[in-house]
């Protein structure tokens, strides 16, 4: 049957069909809808978010040891937080079949970098699929296990958002039946002790040698012969663009893309004049292509920056001599418009929170989470992002050097906290800061769409969970000064921080207003600008609050009143709690002045 | 090319931008054609401009369009319609709402503004624009959320797809009760002068 689904439905549809047992996660854009699918459709494989990726990671290994064929899902940077079981696992494989999934962000759309994770299936010397539409990220989900069994290896899939995200017409299969073995003890496969280690890095590097065989037969890496003089190789979603523009050409398709098919490839060099290799982010097979003595171009023509499209392949074929009519328009620079970049939601519990952080003046270290959204402008009030968890150790560092003139505040969700502060948080009792983490509860993951963590008390597959109590947790941490704030009290927020700073030991404030979208929509009494007393100052519209616009009403100075968006408005209050007239008030009330 | 329809749908996160593809996309997969459809989910979704591009043909490759290329814009909002005019080919359709949504950035600015009469710069760069009041006829329809079936209706006179095709996927992919109200907006949008 044909059914058009994105990259990731297609990957879950994989995973029943492969007879995968076991598939853990952390919520990461652009892999979160994997898990998701799995949960709502498939409900022969157990399916389980994770506190972070490497705990994820470590839960698939066990099912994999344990017989059952696993699975493991990621976006790019958590396989930084997974790295250190990936990198050892490449060494130990395991019982069952077992597939990494993860999904890189070239251009960073929902991302703090743009690495180039094919370079981690190298690192570690584990074989990589390169699925360039929704049809092949199923069959190579499948083809994977296939493979993971054979070489006794973890596989990696990876995947981009293009893929992930893009919906893609797929034909569907019926469930394989797996016969799961029981764990067999086996310390010298699984005992990562030096000397049985060293013995293990020999198997995987004749497993390598094996698999470099394997990949010249793949069905994932074949030749397209169209008669041209110029040949390109490319995988992933490059390939697409480029048939997309250059479909005359001769093309060299890699899908089982570690270790790359370098006969093959080398054949294709030699009975082409001239060979352009077209890949996103960095030259991965142009190097080692180049590497393995074959002279290929590529990346001075396309780059290295974000995302490729199809104009940009276009455009680099073009540069290159290849292609000598670009049937694609460049881009023109019309007439610049204001940006409109995403904000905190209306009603959003952060807002209140980070109002008081930019009025106290503090440095604030934030991270990963709806919360960075308080870094853009008008609000502006975040100064750091670096990864999940950082906030509160960079604020830990820069208090000790006294590095801020006003103080140092970290921000931190509970799902980050959850999934990489607490070790943050531990350094500061070990240590004696004497730093100030907010931890922004607002009871979901909600950046990647509102999914349950360790705090939530709810499971990925509907049940109940054992739920953590962040207070406690962070007294049994070391921290005696913990207090709850209301994220909605502008002046509760203000008094709380300041407190705070002036403290010589750590402490923790914890906001308690859950996420105005997840698990259910808040909605209260909306509130209404009383124009008549509205003076046109703008204080509302620096809260950066979407159901707060510009009236066509202005003040003397010709300066907008402001009007609220009632089917927006959540009746948070913030607005009119700053209001410095008073002009913003529930409807009832304004009737009656 | 061996894509023939390249649909461009843009709009300010919240409003039904996604829905309005998976229908396209669904009719055109009903016809026997192959379809794509690319977005980008996570940080659009916090009221960031969205887009969503739906290629179909017999035999599609990339899920994105090609800037200038695009058969069809339809946009929610007059100045990301703007935004996006120039996306089209030069016989390319524009379909816009004369919805504006001023974001605070804007609104809290003294130096940057919402551009004056989007839908007019967008007849200036583009031959065929059609302007759809679909705010006020969904308000008369009595569900504000319609504004998409009514600009499916109107995107419905430009693609060569039965009238009765969409209306199965719309009654496919809408939840019973609002059936009828779709339908009834999807009508409307039929019925908008190009």
């Amino acid at each position: 049957m044909k059914e058009l689904m994105s990259g990731n439905e297609a990957v879950a549809r994989g995973a029943f069909e492969a007879d995968v047992k076991l598939a853990s996660a952390y919520p990461g854009t652009p892999s979160t809808e994997i898990l998701e699918t799995i949960a709502a459709k498939y409900r022969s494989v157990y399916a389980q978010w994770s506190p972070n990726e490497k705990v994820a990671y470590e839960v698939a290994i066990g099912a994999s040891m344990g017989g059952a064929r696993a699975m493991v899902t990621m976006k790019h940077v958590g396989l930084n937080v997974a790295a250190d079981p990936f990198m050892t696992h490449s060494y130990t494989g395991g019982g069952g079949g077992f597939v990494i999934v993860c999904a890189d962000d070239p251009e960073m759309h929902s991302s703090q970098n743009e690495q180039d994770n094919r370079h981690y299936a190298k690192f570690a010397q584990v074989p990589m699929l390169e699925p360039s539409d929704s049809a092949e990220a199923r069959a190579m989900l499948l083809a994977g296990y296939e493979i993971s069994e054979e070489f006794d290896t973890p596989v990696m899939l990876r995947l981009t958002t293009r893929i992930s995200h893009a919906k893609t017409v797929v034909e569907v299969g019926e469930q394989v039946t797996t016969q799961p073995k029981k764990f067999a003890k086996e310390p010298a496969k699984y005992v990562m002790i030096p000397g049985f280690a060293r013995g293990r890095h020999e198997v995987v590097r004749k497993r390598l040698a094996g698999l470099e065989e394997f990949t010249e037969q793949s069905p994932y890496n074949y030749i397209e012969n169209n008669g041209s003089k110029v040949g390109i190789i490319t995988g992933g979603i490059a390939f697409q663009y480029a048939k997309e523009v250059a479909p005359e050409l001769d093309y060299l398709k890699l899908g089982l893309s570690f270790p790359l098919p370098m006969k093959m490839i080398g054949d294709f060099v030699k009975s082409h004049e001239r060979v352009i290799v077209v890949e996103e982010l960095e030259p991965f097979y142009e190097d080692q292509i180049r590497a393995a003595g074959f002279d290929v171009e590529g990346k001075k023509f396309f780059g290295h920056l974000g995302e490729y499209s199809p104009h940009r392949v276009a455009q680099g074929l073009k540069d290159a001599g290849v292609l000598t009519e670009v049937s694609v328009v460049a881009k023109t620079n019309g007439s610049p418009l204001f940006p409109r970049p995403p904000v905190l939601c209306p009603g959003c519990p952060h807002r209140g929170m980070f109002m008081a952080l930019k009025k106290l003046k503090v440095a604030v270290t934030g991270d990963i989470g709806c919360y960075t959204l308080g870094a853009l402008p008008p609000l502006k009030a975040l100064d750091s992002c670096i990864c999940m968890g950082a906030s509160i150790g960079n604020a830990i560092g820069m208090g000790r050097v006294d590095g801020s003139e006003n103080g140092v505040v970290a921000v931190i969700g509970d799902s980050t906290f959850l999934h990489s502060g607490i070790t943050g948080l531990l350094d500061a009792t070990f240590n004696k800061s004497n730093v100030t983490v907010v931890i922004l509860d607002n009871s979901t993951t909600a950046m990647t769409g509102g999914q349950e963590h360790p705090g939530t008390g709810r499971t990925l597959m509907g049940g109940t969970a054992g739920k953590v109590d962040l207070p406690k947790l962070c007294r049994a941490l070391g921290i005696s000064r913990v207090h709850e704030v209301d994220a909605y009290d502008y002046d509760a927020c203000m008094s709380a921080v300041k407190q705070e700073l002036h403290s010589d030991e750590p402490s923790v404030l914890i906001t308690n207003r859950p996420c105005v979208l997840m698990p259910e929509r808040i909605m209260d009494e909306p509130y209404v600008v009383d124009l008549a007393h509205c003076n046109g100052c703008s204080a509302c519209f620096r809260i950066s609050c979407p159901a707060i616009a510009a009236s066509d009403e202005t003040n003397d100075h010709g300066h907008p009143k402001a009007v609220i968006d009632e089917t927006l408005c959540t009746g948070c209050t913030l607005c009119a709690q700053i209001c410095p007239e008073e002009a913003i008030v529930l409807k009832n009330q304004m009737v009656k002045v | 090319m061996e894509c023939e329809f390249s649909i461009l749908i843009v709009g300010v996160g919240g409003q039904g931008v996604l829905l309005a593809s998976e229908l396209i996309a669904a009719v055109a997969l009903k016809s026997n054609l192959d379809v794509k459809k690319s977005e980008v989910h996570g940080m659009a979704q916090r009221g960031g401009v969205v887009s969503s591009h739906v290629r179909i043909g017999h035999r599609v490759h990339s899920p994105t369009i090609s800037y200038g290329r695009a058969d069809v814009l339809i946009s929610f909002e007059q100045a990301e319609g703007l935004r996006a005019i120039d996306w089209i080919k030069e016989d390319g359709v524009a379909i816009v709402s004369t919805t504006s949504i001023v974001p605070a950035i804007v609104s809290s600015s003294r130096e940057l503004s919402y551009p004056d009469e989007p839908i007019k710069q967008m007849r200036e760069k583009a031959e065929r624009v059609v302007s759809v009041e679909a705010d006020m006829i969904a308000r008369e329809l009595g569900n504000p959320r319609l504004v998409n079936t009514v600009l499916l209706g109107v995107l419905s006179n430009h693609l060569p797809f039965d009238a009765a095709l969409w209306r199965e996927v719309i009654e496919a992919g809408v939840k019973a009760q609002f059936v009828e109200a779709n339908l009834a907006a999807f009508e409307r949008g039929r019925s908008v002068e190009a």
